[in-house]
C-alpha cells in the first residue's frame, strides 16, 4: 500500500503510541487533589513544558484542546467575542479565502447568528495572503475588526504564508491574529513567541501524535471567551476533565517531530520534488499548483498538489486506489461528493481543473518506493480517467 | 467480470451488491448523487439521494468490504430527467422519471463512464431477468416475483445498455431478499421502500409542478363541450386521475367523472365519464427493439403504465413509430409513458420492445 494522504492523518510514531498505551493504564483525574491526582497533573505539565518548549511558547500558553477543529473554533469564536465585548464597534472577522473549514465555517457561522460581517481576504495565484491586503482591509475598517485569522500553511496546497508579517499588521490596527498551525508544526521551523500571533492551532495526528489531542496556543494577554463551560480548566478558557493519556502521547509526537524536521524537510522535499518531476514526464501537461518548487520555505515539504486537464479528481482517485496508491482529492462535501475546491477556485483556477486535482502529501515513513509507485501508475491512470471524463461528456 | 454496483441506499441494491461480489465479480460500490442540494442530517428529509442514504449505501459497502464511491451527476439529472418531467407535464403528458433514469443516467452516464474507467458493466437491484449469452441478444424477462417485477422501467433500455446491466434480483422475492439483507447483517434490511419521486420527498408532485411551470389556469370541459369547471394548469392532471378535480357541480347523471385528456394549447381540460376512458388503440413514438423490427402485425401483450394495465395487442411499425391496437380497452393510458411489449412466456415474460405513447383513441 502506497500511503500519500499524510496531510489528513500521518500513522502515529512509535514513541507516541508507547506514550499512550502505557499512560492508558493508568488512573487520575488532573483535577483531584488525591495522588492519583498529583500524579496525572505532573504529567499533563511536563508535557505542557514538552509542547510550549518545542513551539516557543510559555506552558501557561498552551490550551489543551481536541484537535484543530476546536482550537480554530475556539480562537475565532472565543476573541471575536471577547473583542467585542471590551469595544462593541468592532464586529468584522476577517480570514483568509483559503482557510479550513475549521475557520472559515467559525467566521461564517458568526457571521450567520452573531451579527459579524465578513470579510474574506483573497489569495494570489499560488494561494498566498499579501501583507498589503490585510492592511488595506483593515485601513478599510479601521476600529471595527474583532480578529483576524490566517493560515500558517494550507492544507491542500501546502502553501506557507508570511505569517510574522500579517500578525505585525494586525497589530498595528490593534486586532488579535489567529493562525491555523495544523500543518506546519513538525513540518516547518515554528516558534509561537517569534511568529507575534496570539493565537496558534496545532493538532497531534498530523505530526505522529493521537487523534483527539491538539492545543490552542493562546498569549497570557489575549482575551478569549470560552466555548465550553464547566469546571474552569485550562485557564477558565477550555473547561473539561483533561486527557492525561493524550496529551502525553501529543507531547512526545510534539517533541520529536518538532526535532526532526530539518532532516524530514530535507528528506520530503527530495522526494517530493522526485515525485512532482516523474509525474510532469509521464503526463505532460498537468500542473503543479501553490508555490513553485525552486521557493523553499514557501510550500509544505511533503505537499504535491497537480490538476490533469480533462480528468474528474474522483476518477482519479478511484483508479489510484485500485492500484494501491491512498492520495486525496482536498475537499468533500457532507455527502461525499467531490466539489472543486475553495482554495484552488480562490487561487483562481477555472472549476474542470480544480476537480481534476490531487494532493499527494507525504510524511515521515515515505520513501523512494511511494514515489516510484505513483509514478508507475499516473500515466495509464489519467488516460483511463480522461476517457471517462471525455464518455461522460459524450453520453 | 469488474462490477460497478450502483447502491442507492436501500435493501434491494446493497443485496445486489453482496451477490455480485459473491458471485466472483470485482465489485467497486457506487452511490448517486442526483440531488442539487442534499437534504442533510440536520433537516431530517428522506429521499433517494439524501445524505443519509449515501450513508446507508457507504455502510452496506463496508460490511461487504467493496471499495466505495460517490459520484455526483445531479448535473446531468438535472437536464436529462427533472428538467423533462417538468417540460412533459407542461406539454400536458405524464412522464415517468425512473425510467428516464435507467436510460439517460444509470445505463448512460453511468454505464459510459464506468465502461471508460474498466469496468465491464453496471449492477442494480432492479427486479428484472436479463440474461446476455450474446451481446448482441440480451433478452430481458419479468421478474420472478410479480408484485416487484420492474422490466417495465427497464423496457426502454438499448441492447448495447442492457449487455452492460446486471440484475442479480431477477429470481427473487422481495421478502427473501430482505431476509438475506439481515442473514448478511446488512444494516437496510429493514429499511422501508422508497415509493415517491426521489427528487420529490415530500410526494406533492403538483407542487413541485406549480413552483416550476407556475398558474396556467384554463377551462375543464365535458364531452358536451359543457364548461364545467376551471383549474390552474394542465400539469395538475393526469388521465384517468378522478380524485382532486375541484369541480363543484356533479355530473348531470351524478356519476363520477375522470380527466380524459389534456389540451396544453388551449389550457383544456377534458373530463367526462369512466367507459371514456377505455382506449382500444394508441400510437408510440421512438420505438426500441430487442428483437429484429417487425415487418408484420407482431402479436404480443402490452403494457402502458409501471403497475398493472396490461393486453395483448398487435403492434406495427409505421414509419418511425408504432400503431398498437389492443384486444380489450384499457383505461388511464397516458401520453408520455412508455407502452412496452412482451411475448407471454411461462419462463418469464421477454420484452421485446418499447415506444412512448404519443396518442390514445377509443
Amino acid at each position: 500500500m502506497t500511503y500519500l494522504d499524510h496531510a489528513a492523518t500521518t500513522p502515529m510514531l512509535p514513541e507516541a503510541a508507547a506514550t499512550l498505551t502505557e499512560a492508558l493504564g493508568r488512573v487520575g483525574n488532573a483535577s483531584s487533589l488525591h495522588s492519583a491526582g498529583r500524579r496525572a497533573r505532573r504529567a499533563v505539565e511536563e508535557s505542557r513544558e514538552t509542547i510550549a518548549e518545542a513551539v516557543g511558547a510559555l506552558p501557561s500558553e498552551v490550551v489543551l484542546a481536541t484537535g484543530g477543529t476546536e482550537a480554530d473554533n475556539l480562537a475565532v469564536k472565543g476573541l471575536y467575542w471577547a473583542r467585542r465585548a471590551a469595544d462593541p464597534r468592532r464586529t468584522r472577522v476577517v480570514v483568509s479565502a483559503a482557510e479550513h473549514h475549521a475557520v472559515l465555517d467559525a467566521a461564517e457561522w458568526l457571521a450567520g447568528h452573531e451579527g459579524a460581517a465578513l470579510d474574506v481576504l483573497p489569495v494570489d495565484a499560488h494561494g498566498r495572503v499579501e501583507p498589503d491586503t490585510l492592511r488595506a482591509v483593515l485601513a478599510a475598517h479601521a476600529d471595527e475588526v474583532a480578529v483576524v485569522s490566517v493560515m500558517w500553511a494550507n492544507n491542500e496546497v501546502g502553501t506557507v504564508n508570511d505569517v510574522r508579517a500579517l500578525a505585525e499588521v494586525a497589530h498595528e490596527f490593534g486586532v488579535p491574529f489567529h493562525t491555523d498551525a495544523v500543518q506546519a508544526v513538525g513540518a516547518l521551523p515554528v516558534d509561537f513567541a517569534a511568529s507575534g500571533v496570539d493565537a496558534l492551532s496545532l493538532t497531534g495526528h498530523k505530526l505522529g501524535g493521537p487523534v483527539g489531542a491538539g492545543a490552542l496556543l493562546l498569549r497570557r494577554d489575549a482575551a478569549c471567551t470560552p466555548l465550553l463551560h464547566g469546571g474552569g480548566q485550562e485557564r477558565d478558557v477550555r473547561s473539561g476533565t483533561l486527557d492525561v493519556p493524550g496529551t502525553m502521547s501529543l507531547a512526545t509526537a510534539v517533541r520529536a517531530a518538532v526535532a526532526d524536521v530539518d532532516r524530514r524537510t530535507a528528506t520530503l522535499t527530495a522526494l517530493r520534488d522526485d515525485l512532482v518531476a516523474r509525474v510532469l514526464v509521464e503526463v505532460p501537461d498537468a500542473q503543479l499548483n501553490g508555490v513553485p518548487l525552486d521557493r523553499p520555505g514557501e510550500r509544505l515539504p511533503g505537499n504535491a498538489h497537480l490538476s490533469f486537464p480533462g480528468c474528474e479528481g474522483d476518477s482519479l482517485l478511484m483508479l489510484l486506489d485500485a492500484r494501491g496508491i491512498e492520495c486525496s482529492t482536498g475537499s468533500a462535501c457532507t455527502a461525499g461528493v467531490a466539489r472543486p475546491s475553495h482554495v484552488l477556485l480562490a487561487m483562481g483556477l477555472d472549476e474542470d481543473l480544480a476537480r481534476g486535482s490531487l494532493r499527494f502529501s507525504l510524511g515521515h515513513n515515505s520513501g523512494p518506493a511511494d514515489v516510484d509507485a505513483v509514478v508507475a501508475a499516473i500515466g495509464p491512470v489519467v488516460e483511463r480517467a480522461r476517457r471517462a471524463g471525455d464518455a461522460l461528456a459524450r453520453s | 467480470m469488474r462490477v460497478l454496483a450502483a447502491m442507492s441506499g436501500g435493501v434491494d441494491s446493497a443485496v445486489a451488491a453482496a451477490r455480485l461480489r459473491d458471485a466472483g465479480h470485482e465489485v467497486t460500490g457506487v452511490h448517486l448523487a442526483l440531488a442539487a442540494r442534499p437534504a442533510t442530517m440536520r433537516e431530517g428529509a428522506r429521499g433517494c439521494c439524501s445524505v443519509e442514504d449515501a450513508r446507508d449505501a457507504r455502510r452496506c459497502a463496508d460490511v461487504l468490504d467493496i471499495p466505495f464511491y460517490v459520484w455526483d451527476l445531479a448535473a446531468r439529472f438535472r437536464d436529462d430527467v427533472v428538467e423533462p418531467f417538468v417540460a412533459e407535464y407542461a406539454a400536458g403528458r405524464t412522464p415517468n422519471p425512473c425510467l428516464r433514469c435507467n436510460e439517460k443516467i444509470k445505463f448512460s452516464a453511468v454505464l459510459e463512464r464506468a465502461r471508460a474507467l474498466g469496468f465491464d458493466a453496471v449492477g442494480t437491484g432492479h427486479y428484472a431477468r436479463l440474461s446476455v449469452d450474446t451481446p448482441a441478444r440480451p433478452v430481458l424477462r419479468r421478474a420472478a416475483d410479480p408484485d416487484k417485477d420492474q422490466s417495465y422501467v427497464l423496457g426502454v433500455l438499448r441492447r448495447d445498455q442492457l449487455a452492460g446491466a446486471l440484475f442479480p434480483l431477477g429470481d427473487s422475492p422481495k421478502a427473501a431478499v430482505r431476509a438475506e439483507a439481515a442473514q448478511r447483517g446488512l444494516v437496510v434490511a429493514e429499511k422501508p421502500d422508497s415509493h415517491d419521486i426521489c427528487f420529490i420527498p415530500s410526494g406533492d408532485t403538483r407542487g413541485f409542478l406549480s413552483e416550476r411551470i407556475g398558474a396556467a389556469p384554463g377551462e375543464m370541459v365535458d364531452p358536451s363541450g359543457a364548461v364545467v369547471g376551471h383549474h390552474r394548469g394542465v400539469h395538475d392532471f393526469t388521465v384517468g386521475q378522478r380524485h382532486g378535480l375541484g369541480l363543484r357541480r356533479p355530473a348531470p347523471d351524478g356519476r363520477p367523472r375522470y380527466v380524459l385528456g389534456l389540451e396544453p394549447v388551449s389550457r383544456t381540460v377534458r373530463v367526462g365519464p369512466a367507459e371514456e376512458l377505455d382506449v382500444t388503440a394508441l400510437t408510440g413514438s421512438a420505438p426500441i427493439w430487442l428483437v429484429e423490427p417487425p415487418a408484420d402485425a407482431l402479436a404480443c401483450v402490452v403494457q402502458v403504465r409501471a403497475h398493472g394495465g396490461t393486453a395483448r395487442a398487435t403492434v406495427r411499425v409505421v414509419g418511425d413509430g408504432v400503431e398498437v391496437a389492443l384486444e380489450r380497452p384499457l383505461r388511464g393510458v397516458a401520453p408520455g409513458q412508455a407502452a412496452v411489449f412482451y411475448r407471454p412466456d411461462d419462463a418469464g415474460d421477454v420484452v421485446l420492445g418499447s415506444a412512448t405513447i404519443a396518442s390514445t383513441s377509443r
